[in-house]
């Protein structure tokens, strides 16, 4: 059981309980919250397959030197598409949230029960 | 039940992929060629010593350009779900439930906090080439401080005319550095436009400083109009 395995699984799991938050929960911010936990867990696996075995962060310092960098770093290209997909989950989510509000105020209530117009 | 059957069957479905991907799943002993060459060619070329900023703000920046679009076009739709005139103001009611004034304990934590975060803030996006961090994070850190300015003080009214002037004028210059790319440098949003400098320093690595300011700015501005959307 290496650490990458761990948080890989980790990440996994998260991804399967926001789905199934999503899937049980009729509470529109439950399932908000449950889209969210996916997310995490989604960044979770992708910095988690970036691992190197003994790998450090890639960034050329004291600690680690230009020419042992390709061989003590972790997978810098993970990384940047973590940081990606961060920023366009945190905008889905205020979008989110703000259809979140507006049905509120169109039938005062969260549960998506109440919104059956597109339900076929 | 059957409504419980159409929610078990995808998740256990979904669950044995995962346990086959977790089961298979061998942690590499050596990077793949890609990021080799990043890793070997962002400090050499850029002169960047943080690889991650050097692939989002040189090697993948148009992306990151496409990726602040997206954020834009976020904000401008919470603007257009959240917009119109603000109810409670013009009923110009005070109830219980939307006090005017928070606890002293927050207003006085966010006297010290706010100029703190903001320098913080700042020292994250202009370290981006040096340190974890850049125009996205700092971006974030900048939104943070607003959202716990806001919360001390419910009353303040973001001038959303400046905000959004200062949003588009850190656009335009982020494709004004990367046209310039093109005319002084290799390509579209080459950070080569400015001397490279010493490796490691403050002023170093060509535009990606820049960028990296220009990046925080733009996040920043963006994400402190979706937060001021939600408050109405």
């Amino acid at each position: 059981m290496t650490l990458s395995s761990i948080v890989l699984a980790t990440g996994l799991a998260l991804i399967l309980i926001g789905v199934w938050g999503m899937l049980t929960h009729r509470n529109i911010l439950r399932i908000i919250i449950g889209f969210s936990l996916m997310g995490t867990g989604s960044h979770i696996v992708i910095v988690a397959i970036g691992y190197v075995a003994g790998g450090t962060a890639p960034i050329i310092d004291d600690a680690l030197t230009l020419a042992e960098a390709p061989s003590h770093a972790v997978d810098p290209v993970p990384s940047a598409l973590a940081v990606t997909a961060i920023v366009i989950g945190l905008s889905i989510t205020a979008v989110l949230l703000a259809y979140a509000v507006r049905l509120y105020e169109s039938k005062k209530t969260l549960s998506i029960d109440a919104f059956t117009e597109s339900k076929w | 039940m059957t409504r419980r059957a159409t929610v078990v069957l995808p998740i256990a479905l979904l669950g044995i992929i995962f346990a086959m991907v977790a089961a298979n799943y061998s942690e590499r002993t050596s990077l793949p060629p890609l990021a080799k060459a990043y890793v070997e060619r962002v400090p050499q070329e850029l002169g960047a010593p943080n690889v991650i900023t050097g692939i989002l703000l040189t090697y993948r920046a148009f992306d990151t350009l496409g990726e602040v679009a997206v954020v834009f076009m976020v904000a401008a739709s919470v603007g257009l779900l959240l917009g119109g005139a603000p109810k409670r103001e013009s009923a110009g009611e005070i109830d219980a439930d939307h006090p005017t004034q928070s606890t002293e304990i927050i207003r006085n934590g966010a006297d010290v906090l706010v100029p703190l975060i903001a320098v913080f803030a700042a020292y994250i996006v202009l370290h981006g080439h040096l340190s974890p961090g850049g125009g996205f994070q700092g971006g974030a850190v900048i939104a943070s401080c607003v959202l716990l300015a806001l919360l001390a003080r419910p009353q303040y009214r973001i001038e959303l005319a400046r905000l959004s002037l200062m949003e588009s004028l850190a656009g335009l210059l982020f494709v004004l550095v990367g046209v310039a790319g093109i005319a002084f440098a290799g390509g579209f949003l080459d950070n080569r436009v400015l001397p490279l400098g010493d490796f490691g320093a403050l002023f170093s690595a060509g535009a990606i400083p820049v960028l990296s300011v220009l990046l925080g700015a733009k996040v920043g501005c963006e994400l402190s109009f979706i937060i001021e959307r939600f408050r109405t």
